[in-house]
């Protein structure tokens, strides 16, 4: 019998303890798009440290300082500001919680505006055995910050990223993948957002054999504001999964979320589902999530599956959107009988598709960077005699609960 | 002078009951200045011909010849066919969501320059030639013929044209679905073309209508994949009066 998204998003269990969670089939609801023996390294129980390194860069004067606006820390398993964000949700959630042999912590003093991006960078050193690596950002009452991830090298890595944004907090953070081809690796982001704290979250996929990112956002307070952004270009053979749960559990709160992605090359394959839940307590709630595609090459399928579901009418409004676009043999044509070329065609496609959503991560620094990253990507999964062609499979499902 | 040379051309289309030969020994020459109008009823070809010449991959060239000034045409990618100096304006131009018209045209230019144009000539040249073709500026700004009424997209086609500046145009029913106000607006922008670069023109029309506008010096009548008559002018106020029926008839 096929899976059907019918529990709702309230029912699922979630847990810190990896037992909590059955061994994955591929079967179940939240693992059926995901190539499961691919990560199944990465859903535990043993992990290896020492193959990813996690450094950040020097934020501030005197980032081990007490008083400093900015503070890195490296510590151990049992530090109390772990795990204050809502539970892993899923078994590579609870496997990366459990297997994480130390953590960093980047705390952002109350009221302090830090200027320019925190960058962390995790690099994998190629080692084929699992890792798993943990950060937590906390940001104190009406405290700005930005903290820009940037992922790299080969891995195949479980990761962890808790988001603590307290009262009247803005927190912007952007998490890069341009992991080499090999590379395995799932990310847990959760976030748990007090009164009128905002988060500007950014998730970029732009490499990596097989990314799967979950985003557990929960409003704990009225008021807050969080958006979420997505941008994938997924090549030949690859698996690009995202799945993003917003959890209006207070009133008056606005979501919004912008996910898309290109499929460049036979095989490629992407998931969206984005959950969305408006508890019977968030009256107010204002929530909009949509997700793009754009097929460029034949033989790549984007999944695309919103849910909504929503358990009081007190709203000010609530909607989604899903939609495919291919980019065809008349397309190309039509450019090319313009002097065009194929790889040119296909840059002022994608570059026209990802421009605003670019602009939004609103990362001034990763800009330039980001635009030469898709456009290397781009080069990268064609051949110059390749034209892609009209034919290819998308499937799109949908399931509103109102 | 620009001459460009079709000779014998055979072109087949693959369809799932196998291959479809439909144009079956074209001859054509076509020189800077001049203006052909190719005329014939449905499924003659007419499009096939346009379409064969600017490379699209639906169509297999069986036999023949196409040359630009010697240069092998049939051997050219679709984008450096246009880069010789060909241009297709369609009969059904394609939508390209999301890239805009502004950013489409300047791509094109520095294609088929080979440099980017000076932008402040740019945007002035772009804003003369849609003046010109009555397009207002927002226009500019819309995503390439996504939401476009068939006359814009006929005017966008002309405004492409008149920017990249080709040595032969082919002008495939640029007419049809065009009332006469709109009709006369892209026969305008033609007949500027010609008098500012000499374009040669082949003009693929259904209907003798837009001849009172672009006047030809050649009138070609097609039936079944080739040129069945020739004539000048004069050719094409006979059709008008009889219709393809006389071709039809011993075809």
């Amino acid at each position: 019998m096929p899976p059907v998204a019918t529990a709702s998003r309230a029912d699922r269990p979630t847990s810190y303890d990896l037992a909590a969670f059955p061994p994955v089939t591929g079967a179940e609801e939240e693992w059926r798009f995901t190539p499961v023996e691919r990560l199944r390294a990465l859903l535990g129980p043993d992990f290896h440290g020492g193959s990813v390194s996690v450094e950040v860069d020097d934020a501030g004067p005197h980032p081990s300082d007490p008083g400093s606006p900015v503070r890195v820390e490296r510590v151990g398993r049992d530090d109390p500001r772990l795990g204050q964000t809502p539970a892993p949700s899923d078994r590579a959630g609870a496997a990366a919680w459990a297997g994480f042999a130390e953590a960093t912590i980047i705390t952002v003093a109350p009221g302090a505006i830090v200027g320019g991006p925190i960058r962390v960078r995790c690099r994998g050193n190629g080692a084929s055995t699992p890792d798993a690596i943990h950060l937590a950002v906390v940001a104190g009452t009406n405290a700005q910050a930005t903290v820009v991830l940037e992922h790299s090298g080969c891995a195949n890595v479980a990761e962890t990223v808790e988001l603590q944004v307290a009262e009247g907090a803005n927190v912007r953070v952007l998490a890069i993948h341009e992991w080499d081809e090999p590379s395995v690796h799932t990310s847990s982001h959760r976030a748990r957002l007090a009164k009128d704290a905002t988060l500007a979250h950014g998730v970029v996929t732009l490499g990596g054999g097989v990314v799967r990112h979950t985003a557990d956002v929960v409003f704990a307070g009225p008021g807050g504001t969080a958006e979420l952004l997505g941008l994938n270009l997924t090549d030949t053979g690859h698996h690009h999964e995202a799945r993003l749960f917003v959890d209006h559990a207070a009133a008056q709160c606005t979501s919004r979320v912008t996910y898309k992605g290109a499929l460049l090359g036979a095989g490629g394959h992407s998931v969206w589902v984005g959950d969305v839940l408006i508890r019977k307590a968030a009256v107010g709630t204002d929530t909009y999530e949509e997700n793009r595609n754009l097929v460029l090459a034949r033989g790549a399928r984007a999944d695309s599956v919103p849910n909504l579901e929503i358990e009081t009418g007190e709203i000010r409004g609530a909607g989604h959107a899903s939609a495919t676009g291919r980019f065809d043999d008349e397309q190309v044509f039509y450019l090319r009988s313009r002097g065009i070329d194929l790889a040119t065609a296909r840059r002022l496609v994608v570059h026209a598709f990802f421009a605003e959503l670019i602009g939004r991560l609103g990362v001034a620094e990763m800009t330039d960077h980001l635009t030469a990253s898709v456009d290397r990507a781009l080069d990268a999964s064609m051949t110059p005699a390749e034209i892609p062609s009209a034919a290819h499979t998308d499937r799109s499902e949908e399931h509103a609960r109102l | 002078m620009t001459v460009l040379d079709i000779r014998d051309l055979h072109v087949a289309v693959d369809t799932d009951e196998g291959t479809t030969a439909i144009l079956r020994g074209v001859d054509l020459t076509i020189r800077s200045g001049e203006t052909h109008a190719i005329m014939g009823p449905n499924g003659s070809g007419k499009s096939t011909l346009a379409y064969s010449l600017a490379g699209h991959p639906k169509y297999r060239v069986a036999g023949g010849s196409v040359t630009l000034d010697g240069r092998d045409v049939l051997a050219m990618t679709p984008d450096e066919r246009a880069k010789a100096g060909l241009f297709l304006a369609m009969q059904y131009p394609v939508e390209v969501p999301g890239v805009t018209v502004s950013n489409f045209l300047r791509t094109a230019k520095t294609a088929i320059d080979g440099e980017a144009p000076p932008l402040r000539t740019w945007i002035r040249d772009m804003r003369a030639a849609m003046e010109a073709l009555r397009m207002d500026s927002s226009f500019a700004e819309r995503s390439v013929n996504e939401g476009f009424s068939g006359g814009e997209k006929k005017r966008h086609e002309i405004l492409q044209m008149e920017l990249l500046r080709p040595a032969v145009a082919i002008l495939d029913e640029t007419d049809s679905g065009l009332d006469v106000d709109a009709l006369r607006i892209v026969a305008e922008g033609v007949n500027r073309a010609k008098a500012a670069t000499g374009l040669g023109v082949m003009l693929i029309t259904h209907y003798t209508r837009v001849l009172q506008y672009i006047r030809p010096d050649r009138v070609h009548v097609f039936v079944a994949g080739r040129i069945a008559e020739q004539g000048g002018a004069e050719l094409a106020d006979r059709l008008e009066a009889e219709g393809y029926d006389r071709f039809l008839a011993g075809a």
